[in-house]
Parts: structure tokens; sequence; C-alpha cells
């Protein structure tokens, strides 16, 4: 296999031996959640279920530079990366995917992957694409005019970008200067659409341009790479100098849902040439070169992840569903004060 | 007690609010500046500041999805859409957003948003300056969807909106802006969301209407109790989501004659909801068959003062002729 070593050193960045392994362990247990979430759809036991597998780096490269619990996430369908960083269980994660009454994005409402937890301040998300883009715009207005010392990031596919609603919130924060980060996980196709049909040029960070605020292209399988220019965005933000936009190049390695298949529209050529720069490889030979873990490391965390989502999979899938008739609450608020949470 | 019109009573209402209450926010196309193209907020981006006073880019999806964000951050935005007319590419930010965040969250997330917008015709607004689009969000749970129609409830009930925690749609016809005067209490006194209104009372029918066709209902009723004694009880809908169906019902069951009146085209409508919650729920209660009288089913309001004219009353003096032959039906 051949992997190339992440040019930065960690340490350049301010992230100690236990911050990259920390982030490796997250990666990995996205990898493994994913694998484990998609055999419990094959198995008739989770009807559907979004698979990550290929953006696992970028997401958790750039979620890193977020403080859990200070700064507001909006992440898109795919990112179960960004909320496993954000503190997310694989437990919860489970309840979801099982569509459990005690789910935090929802309660077993929603389709699995449409993040929301209150608490962990991930905003709560839709299935129509990029509407979630001028709710960071909104949300980092009030942060600003609110004085607190937080910042917005929103994750987004390069098929987002197409949408009017993208465009109009990000037109709004470069306006406003406001404290929000874009982050956008290029994997090249909008379902099946590639993205030369989707737009004609080649950067998405080129967009940034039209909005007054910095585009930043940095490689997807890179984690440190990714981390670090989320890192620059969000000291940005956090110094009053308004958003950034982030274009991770990176690559689906698998189909769009676990109802899609990708070998109607991809090669598998194309899909092997892409895992050959896996970023759970990639970082994996950079923690092995930088001496922070060796292969007995990895295979030792390797085998307490499986175990941990094993038994977060069986205790979610024992977990309670919700009763029936609670699908007639929570149309409107249920306290005068709206606080019915 | 102070006489206002309409505009001025929301006028007036908003900026007590925002006093008030510094988690209020204006957000909209020429809300600024130019203080709006119906001059609510003319100088109160000088005097709020222009991070409360927001002119936004011509784009209503942003308007209302920043708004969105805003409420959902501890404001309270109330975001203006120029022209009903012009909400529509908001339509998926109100619906598949505002409207679901409560109910797709478990309860965990609120949505304490006001999006105003004039709607309505008559006042040669043609095709896209006239449109009646309440109908399309009443269907929408989990929104709520207001029209008063006099100067007092514009007033309450927008306190009551901005002080709502959910999502609320606040229509103001635009035909009653200046037209319509009446008495504003002194003080923040709310008229609370979800109630329907008696506006005049009577014993011989219940006439139904909600926007300015009330207004046309009233003057109706009160000529024919002038020409003929006839008296009639008119119901003001005020807020078509949720739906008081309990005064309407409760005041056709004691006159036992029903119509409904609505500005926007007739398939469709409010109206219909209307009268079939009448049909459903009083049926043996009637003498006569429910009357109902909506916009004709073309695609929108024309320009040509005749063909405006043909659009607001098809027939002349429609209202008060059907409402003569229900009470002697």
């Amino acid at each position: 296999m051949t992997t190339q070593v992440a040019p930065t050193p960690h340490g350049a960045l301010g992230l100690g031996d236990d911050d990259i392994v920390a982030m490796y362990r997250i990666v990995l247990t996205a990898r493994l959640l994913d694998e484990a979430a998609l055999r419990q759809n094959r198995m008739g036991r989770a009807p559907f279920v979004v698979p990550a597998e290929g953006h696992e780096g970028c997401q958790v490269g750039t979620a890193w530079a977020m403080r859990p619990g200070t700064d507001v996430w909006l992440p898109y369908y795919r990112d179960g990366g960004v909320v496993l960083t954000a503190g997310m269980t694989p437990y919860e994660i489970f309840l979801g995917i099982f569509a459990k009454a005690d789910d935090p994005s929802s309660g077993g409402r929603q389709m699995p992957s449409h993040w929301g937890h209150r608490s962990l301040g991930i905003i709560t998300g839709s299935s129509p694409i990029a509407t979630q883009v001028p709710h960071a715009a909104g949300i980092a207005y009030a942060i600003k005019y609110r004085q607190e010392d937080a910042v917005v990031a929103c994750w987004f596919g390069d098929g987002a970008t197409s949408e009017g609603d993208w465009h109009e919130g990000l037109n709004f924060a470069g306006i406003h200067r406001l404290p929000v980060i874009f982050v956008c996980e290029n994997n090249h196709y909008a379902i099946s659409v590639p993205q030369s049909k989707q737009m004609a040029i080649t950067d998405v960070a080129d967009r940034a341009a039209g909005y007054g605020f910095p585009g930043v292209v940095v490689d997807g399988n890179d984690v440190l790479a990714c981390y670090a220019a989320m890192k620059q965005a969000h000291d940005r933000a956090r110094a009053g100098e308004g958003p950034t936009l982030i274009e991770c190049k990176t690559y689906r390695f698998l189909g769009h849902t676990s109802d899609d298949d990708d070998k109607t529209y991809r090669s598998r050529d194309e899909v092997a040439e892409a895992r050959h720069h896996d970023p759970l490889h990639v970082f994996g030979h950079y923690l092995r070169e930088a001496g922070v873990l060796d292969e007995a490391g990895m295979e030792q965390m390797r085998a307490a992840v499986k175990s941990e989502i094993e038994e977060a999979l069986a205790a979610a899938w024992d977990a309670p569903d919700p009763e029936p008739e609670s699908a007639l609450r929570h149309v409107f608020a249920e306290d005068a004060d709206g606080s019915d949470a | 007690m102070t006489e206002k019109n309409v505009v001025t009573a929301i006028r007036d209402a908003l900026h007590d609010e925002m006093v008030a209450d510094d988690r209020i926010v204006l957000l909209g196309e020429d809300v600024g500046n130019r203080g709006g193209v119906f001059r609510i907020s003319v100088g109160w981006m000088e005097e709020f500041g222009e991070e409360r006073v927001i002119d936004t880019p011509l784009a209503e999806a942003g308007i209302v999805g920043v708004a969105i964000g805003m409420a959902m951050h501890g404001m309270l935005p109330v975001a203006e859409i120029q022209f009903a007319d012009f909400i529509h590419p908001a339509f998926d930010q109100i619906v598949s957003e505002a409207a679901r965040i409560r109910y797709r969250s478990n309860g965990a997330f609120g949505c304490p948003l006001v999006i105003r917008t004039p709607c309505g015709g008559g006042i040669h607004g043609a095709l896209y300056h006239s449109q009646s689009i309440e109908a399309f969000y009443a269907h929408v749970p989990g929104l709520k969807v207001v029209m008063p129609a006099t100067p007092a409830d514009a007033a309450g009930m927008l306190r009551a909106a901005i002080a709502d925690p959910d999502p609320v749609l606040f229509l103001e016809h635009k035909k009653t802006y200046r037209a319509v005067t009446g008495e504003v209490a002194e003080g923040r006194q709310m008229v609370p969301l979800g109630g329907a209104d008696v506006k005049r009372q009577g014993t011989d029918l219940t006439c139904v209407s909600y926007g300015y066709a009330l207004h046309t209902c009233l003057e109706a009723a009160a000529r024919l109790h002038d020409d003929e004694g006839i008296s009639v009880e008119v119901v003001d809908v005020r807020s078509l989501a949720p739906l008081d169906t309990t005064t309407i019902l409760a005041s056709v069951r004691a006159t036992s004659k029903a119509m409904v009146v609505y500005e926007d085209n007739r398939t469709y409508g409010a109206g219909a909801e209307i009268v079939a919650t009448i049909a459903e729920e009083a049926m043996f209660d009637l003498d006569a068959p429910i009357v109902r009288i909506g916009g004709p089913d073309v695609p929108a309001m024309p320009f040509a003062t005749p063909l405006e004219h043909y659009f607001m009353e098809p027939e002349p003096d429609q209202v008060y002729r059907r409402m003569r032959d229900l009470a002697h039906a």
C-alpha cells in the first residue's frame, strides 16, 4: 500500500501525542461504527444508514479545532466523525440507527444521521440540502450580537454548494463578518452527479472570493492538514476577522447511503485508487512513523473500539422504542416558555 | 385608547416590543435605511442600531434561514418579507425547517420566529403584489398562521406572536393598512393567538371570514340590518392555524346558518377547511346548505381596474346578496 506521511508534524500545530492518539481513535471509531451499522442494515435490523467511509479524516481533523461545550456545530448527514468529536457516543448514534425513544437527535423521529444534540451544541438538522447554512449564519450573528466567545462550524458536501441557501448563507456571513466556518467535504459526487456537472470550477473554495472571505483547499485525507486549516479559521473567527470556507478534498468509499449502488456511476478502479489514500491508513502510518503508536498499540486500540461498539450496539438494540402516541407530541411548545425538552 | 389605522398599530406595537426586549431584531429587505416599503420601521435603524434593524440582501430563503438560526440561539427575530408574493423561495425554510424544528428534535429545539408579510389584493398590486398565501402555510403543523383585520388585533396579536415560543407567520392584509381604523389600547396587552373573535353579534346567520374580506362582510351585515332587519353574526377567524373551531361552531349552532367568505382562490382555500369543519360537526344544526364564497380560480389578481374588481367581487354586491339569500333560505 502506498501512503504518504502527513507533511505537518503535529507538534508544530500545538498538538500533543495524546491529542493525535485521541484523534486517531475517533477516526477509527467512526470507521468501525460505519461497518457495524452497515452490517445491521444488511441483517435487516436498520432500515437505512449513511456511511462516512473515506470522510472520517477531514471530519475529525476539522472538528478537533472546535471546543466541545462552547462552540456550535451544524453537521450534515455524513458527519459521524464530526459528532463523535463533538462528544456523541456510539451508544447515542446506535439509538438513532435503531430509532429508539432516547435517540438524542430526534427520539427516533428522523432517519439516522440527522444529528442534533442540545447539550453538546449540535443543532438539529434535516434532509433538504444546505438549509443549515443560513442557520449557521444566523447563529453566528446571534453570537456576535450577544458578544459570546463561540464559533459556529457548518459542514456539507460538494452537492450543497449548488443550492441557493448555501449562497445566501455564505453571503450573509461575509457581509457581517460572522464567526462561522464553512467546511465542504468535497467527495466529487452529489450522489451520482460528478463535480464536472455541478460546477465549472475545480475548487469549491474559489467561491469564497464572491463573499469576501478566504477559501482554503486542503487534502481531506490528511487529518492534521485539516486540523491546521480549521484551527486557523477558528482563530480568525474568534478574532472577529469573519468566516472561512475550507474545502477538504475527500472521497466517499461506499454508496451515498445503504440504498445507493455506486457501481452505477463510478468505476471500481476509481474507488480502488481512492482507497489507496484512505485517511485512516494515512493517519495510522503517521502515528507509527512519529513513534506515537506502534502496530501492537493500534491492534489493541482496534480491539477496544470494536468491543465498545459491540456493547453500544447491543445496549441500543435493547433500549425502548418510542411510545406510538408520542407521535403527537412536540408539534408546538408544551410549556409556555418553549423549554419542553 | 387611541384611534389608529392597522399599519400604525403594527408599527407602534413592534416599536414598543423592541424597546422592551433587546433580543428582538428586525430583518428584511429595505427595513433599515428606507424604513420598509410600508414605512413601518422609519428611523429605527438610527434608534435601535444597525445590528437590530438589519437591511438584508434580496434573498427570501436567506432572510428566513438566518432568522431561524438567530431564533435557535437566544434571539427573537422578526423577519419581514416585503410582499407575501415573494415568500415562495423561503417555503422550504419555513415548512421544512422552522415548522419542523421542534417536532424533529423531539422537543429539544424551538424556533421562536415571527415572519411578517403584507398580503392580499385590491390595491392595484396585480399578479405579484396581491397574493393570498395563507392556505399553503395553514396546512403545515408546527406553524402558526394568523391574519388580524383590525388595529387592536394587529397590535395585540403581533405582541403575542413575538412572545410565542414557536414560529408564527403574521399576515397583514395590505388593503386594511390604511383603510381600516379603530381603537387600540395603550400598553402591551396581547391578543392570544389561536382564537377567533365575534366581531358583530347576530342571531339569523353566521358569517365567517378574515382579512380584508371580513370588512366586506361587516359592511354587508350592517346594510342588511338597516335594509331588512336581518341579524348577522360575523366571526373573525383571525388565526387560521390553529383554527378556533369552538367559537365558529358555537356561533353556527346558535344561528343555524353559515357562510364562509375569503379572498383567496376558492378551491382548497382556508375557507374549505372551515366549511368542512361545519359540515362535519354541525350538519344537523343547519337550516340551509353552507354558502362558500372565495376568489375565482384563476392564477392571480390582474392589474386593470375592471379585472381587479372582478376578482375581488365577481358579482356586484356578491356578499350582501348571498347573505340576504341565505337569511331568507
